[in-house]
């Protein structure tokens, strides 16, 4: 859970495969993100609190408290696509049609480069697809995309209640420093002041370089990874 | 003592080289093990370990898939052949990732000899980068316990 004044990231991984989550567990925790590891689409909305018609009293339940939208706050969700019973694909389709949850950033792996797929992943609204195996410098690259929705999630707050910041149901961190949206697009190195702001800067910076040669490794030949996430990228880095 | 801690890091260091000029590791590898830190000094030697007992649990079944008499199911023996190419990719395992490539395919062809044939080059090899490995981690261990640190080899 996000403590009061933690600047982390959480993310939310999903794989079937054990090796595969450990893997995605240690890259992210090397990207400064808090991770929650699940093993299926299923788990998956059930941490995030989406349960349509399913007994909130099981006991193999992931969250013990009573399912309350927004008790989770996860900035991104990064899930394998090959998974049985519910794919990534499944559980993309199932977070963007929530009302809760389909501003969460979602990202999509697979071992296997298969254009139609990811065109398909892409117009249902995933952020990126990444093929694995999954590289830090393609985590590194999602940050805007996760920092977008905590900004947002700081905006709702400020909107709606500034005095709200000790509320048990406040889902998103509220900085002090933070009073409007230029702020919010200069302090990028503040608000990550408690992690390794250095080096957060740095990244934000870089993504641009980054993403034209990681571009080239993952995207289709059609270029559709490099058309879908420069906008995102305009959205942020002219704030800076 | 520090002549011995020197020839042990040489030696440690032409070992890594050879592994990855033979081809038995790739720059997958390289990546894990820049993944590790002082916080998480055994995260490789975990890593490894996951992928050798998915190797041992996916070869036994596609054994035994290929073992019916009868007809053989093919995508079932496909379907373990697509996780070991993703698991020996993401750990950086070069020649397991090429024999699964080939196993792949003649799995789509559904040629029996051939994948029984590339079925038992699979655990050759699982098992010779495992002894590979058990052999860097020792060399690694020799190097610690005689009081050095065991260098990070630059693949060029």
């Amino acid at each position: 859970m996000v403590m009061a004044a933690e600047p982390q990231f959480h993310v939310l991984a999903v794989d079937d495969s054990l090796f595969d989550r450990k893997l995605i567990e240690r890259l992210l925790q090397k990207a400064s993100c808090q991770v929650t590891t699940v093993d299926s689409g299923y788990k998956a909305l059930e941490f995030l609190g989406l349960r349509e018609g399913v007994e909130i009293n099981d006991p193999d339940a992931v969250s013990t408290s009573p399912v309350i939208h927004q008790e989770v706050e996860v900035n991104l969700i990064i899930t394998d696509y090959c998974m049985p019973g519910m794919t990534g694909y499944d559980l993309l389709k199932k977070v963007k049609e929530s009302s809760a949850f389909k501003n969460i950033p979602v990202v999509i792996m697979s071992s296997e480069n298969v254009p139609a797929r990811i065109s398909r992943c892409l117009e249902e609204g995933a952020e990126e697809f990444f093929l694995k195996p999954v590289r830090l410098a393609d985590l590194n690259r999602l940050k805007p995309h996760m920092m977008k929705t905590k900004l947002k999630n700081q905006m709702l707050e400020e909107i709606e209640k500034p005095s709200k910041v000790e509320s048990g149901t406040a889902a998103a961190v509220v900085e002090p420093e933070v009073k409007d949206l230029t702020e919010i697009g200069i302090k990028i190195v503040p608000l990550q002041s408690e992690v390794e702001p250095k080096q957060v800067h740095l990244q934000v910076v870089q993504q641009e370089d980054q993403t034209m040669s990681n571009n080239k490794r993952k995207s289709v030949e059609e270029g559709l990874s490099t058309d879908r996430s420069r906008p995102r990228f305009e959205g942020i880095t002219t704030a800076v | 003592m520090d002549a011995h801690v020197a020839q042990l890091q040489m030696q440690y260091r032409n070992y890594i080289l050879s592994l990855y000029q033979q081809g038995f590791l790739d720059d997958q590898f390289t990546e894990l093990k820049s993944l590790q830190d002082d916080g998480t000094p055994d995260f490789v030697a975990e890593v490894l370990s996951l992928f050798f007992d998915d190797c041992v649990k996916l070869v036994g079944n596609m054994a035994r898939a290929l073992d019916q008499t009868g007809t053989v199911d093919f995508s079932q023996v496909g379907a373990n052949v697509h996780q070991l190419k993703g698991s020996s990719s993401s750990v950086g395992a070069k020649r397991v990732k090429g024999l699964c490539i080939n196993f792949k395919e003649l799995c789509e062809a559904k040629n029996y000899e051939g994948c029984v044939r590339c079925l038992q080059q699979v655990d050759i090899e699982y098992k010779t980068l495992k002894a590979k490995l058990q052999d860097m981690f020792n060399l690694e261990k020799q190097i610690v316990q005689a009081g050095g640190i065991v260098p990070q080899v630059d693949i060029n």
